[in-house]
């Protein structure tokens, strides 16, 4: 958990809207597991205030080099995008729980709905180096917003998508398309509408899941509790869980659906 | 537990110590209810020995899960919450929580907040007898709870009502917390002064809103929330200046300090100590920053005893 300034070694825009971002930040390379986030200072002035979760897309500690894969949603994130190589931003983190990541297990399930495959994408960084292969199920509205194929698939991973269009794959949901075969140790991520489904399919065939949630956020460091999420309270019904300390990453069923 | 660090002020002589209604802090800069959780959670990223004061998150008699999300909406140079005072109850915060503290050299303010007058009472007589305490600060201007909270302290007969309830079932030092959402601060501050208080907290959030023109619905699930960060620091100086002078007790000021030039308008203004908040979220290590930008301040000036500038901008 370290404070540091960060330089940026690359700014791409993906897609209109759509930015990844590489940095140089050594320590917090070595250190990061993948679910983490790290808690951007976007601006420098007092507006916009706050900083902004974002989570971890890609490692490469080799280089000490942390990849972000955002969209543009309000003044910080455009702020963040503005920003040009050499430009630093100052980092909190990496913060919050990670994915488990099991050794020695052959298959892996991955969902991710749209930009719900930025903190995934680390995730089969990691797989690959343990040589697990992950059946990768990507949702998109159209083909376009399905990131990253060719990288995912270099890694030695396989991908089923889905297009709300049918421009891509198979014409519908992604949790639609998940539903039709399902299995494995299943890690999501994306929009909360997507998350409760695929949470209702994990428990529905009784697999196992880690679901990473995404809320409004304060402090990261667990002391506001402004970013919770209603969680099982074994015994006491529901309780207020802390998104950024004892998330971002939750076993799926532990996650209480509005 | 790692010792104290010698700062630059041991060294050069300079004196910080200030003295909050009996409540020795070595420096003026404490840290804000509500937003320094129970300490723990930036004991990675400061040394909290190096604190003048912790004051930790609001404490109930009961359990409380706190208000439905969203909680939080970001406002120009400023915050709003609608937190609800989630927190686990005084027995889980004695017996979990505050131990955790105990080791620090650094006093441990716990903030009370009650749904009746006699909750006040009950969690004063609790405090009292347990270990490691060093003053209670009154919360009566909570804006994020149904019952209590705020109303206490919009209602100066109320505010002083909760202030007598409390010194009579403690010996510690009592500061009380006081909203800025009345119509004169002054007259709550005399009530609650004339009921004993010994020192006074300034101040706690603006009650404000916002709406979301996409979904026409507003933000925060509570609806309103208590607005702070610089936003709110104007009015929050404002407030101390004005009980400075008519009210002769020691006064933690705080509202949206992010620097050390923040705090020292608080100090210039009347307050003998400084609570950092809504600045922790931004930089987890603002108390320390704030600390060591008065000590250059007085170095520059060569001020010896921080004391010299309490409401200095008066003389």
């Amino acid at each position: 958990m370290l404070i540091t300034d960060a330089e940026i070694i690359q700014q791409e825009e993906i897609l209109p809207g759509y930015y990844r971002v590489t940095l140089s930040a050594f320590l917090a390379a070595i250190a990061a597991k993948p679910g983490q986030f790290l808690h951007v200072r976007c601006g420098s002035t007092l507006d916009p205030l706050l900083r902004r979760p974002l989570s971890i897309h890609a490692v490469n500690r080799e280089r000490g080099e942390i990849s972000l894969f955002y969209r543009i949603v309000g003044r910080g994130t455009a702020l963040l995008a503005g920003k040009r190589k050499g430009e630093k931003v100052n980092l909190l983190g990496p913060l919050g729980s990670g994915f488990t990541v099991p050794e020695g297990v052959s298959a892996a399930v991955v969902v991710a709905g749209g930009i719900g495959i930025a903190p995934l994408y680390f995730l089969l960084q990691e797989l690959s180096a343990l040589k697990t292969c992950a059946d990768v199920f990507l949702g998109a509205p159209t083909s376009k917003q399905l990131f990253f194929t060719r990288e995912i698939e270099a890694l030695g991973h396989r991908i089923f998508s889905a297009t709300d269009d049918g421009s891509s794959g198979y014409h519908g949901t992604v949790v639609d398309l998940f539903e039709q075969k399902p299995a494995g140790c299943v890690y999501g991520c994306g929009p909360a509408g997507m998350l409760k489904r695929l949470s209702q399919v994990i428990k529905q065939n009784e697999l196992c899941g880690e679901l990473s949630l995404e809320e409004r956020m304060g402090c990261g460091v667990g002391a506001c509790l402004s970013c919770v999420c209603k969680t099982v309270n074994e015994g006491y019904g529901t309780r207020y869980s802390r998104v950024c300390v004892d998330g971002p990453v939750f076993p799926a069923g532990e996650v209480v659906w509005e | 537990m790692t010792a104290p660090k010698r700062v630059a002020a041991e060294k050069s002589g300079m004196n910080l110590a200030v003295d909050i209604g009996g409540i020795l802090m070595k420096n003026p800069v404490a840290t804000a209810s509500g937003t320094f959780g129970y300490g723990s959670e930036y004991a990675p990223y400061i040394d909290l020995n190096r604190l003048g004061a912790i004051v930790v998150k609001g404490i109930t008699l009961q359990p409380r899960a706190g208000n439905t999300t969203p909680r939080l909406v970001e406002t120009p140079a400023g915050i709003l919450n609608s937190i609800g005072l989630q927190n686990p109850g005084v027995e889980v915060f004695i017996d979990d929580l505050l131990p955790r503290l105990v080791g620090y050299d650094l006093p441990v303010i716990v903030n009370i907040a009650g749904e009746t007058v006699q909750d006040y009472g009950r969690l004063a007589a609790r405090l009292d007898r347990a270990r490691g305490v060093a003053g209670i600060e009154v919360n009566i201007s909570c804006p994020n709870v149904k019952k209590g909270g705020m109303q206490f302290g919009s209602d100066p007969e109320m505010a002083g009502e909760v202030t007598g309830i409390v010194k009579a079932n403690t010996g510690k030092p009592v500061i009380v917390k006081l909203s800025p959402n009345v119509t004169s601060i002054v007259a709550v501050a005399e009530k609650v002064a004339a009921a004993g208080a010994d020192a006074l907290s300034m101040i706690n959030t603006l009650l404000g809103m916002a709406i979301d023109v996409k979904t026409r619905r507003p933000v925060l699930g509570n609806v309103v929330g208590g607005l702070s960060g610089p936003a709110v620091k104007p009015v929050a100086v404002r407030t101390v200046w004005q009980v400075y002078c008519e009210v002769k007790l020691p006064i933690i000021g705080m509202g949206g300090i992010m620097t050390a030039e923040d705090a020292l308008e608080f100090i210039l203004a009347g307050a003998a100590a400084v609570a950092v908040g809504t600045a922790n979220f931004v930089n987890p290590r603002a108390t320390m920053d704030v600390l060591e930008g008065i000590e250059k301040y007085m170095a520059a000036y060569g001020i010896q005893n921080i004391n010299e500038l309490v409401g200095a901008a008066h003389r």
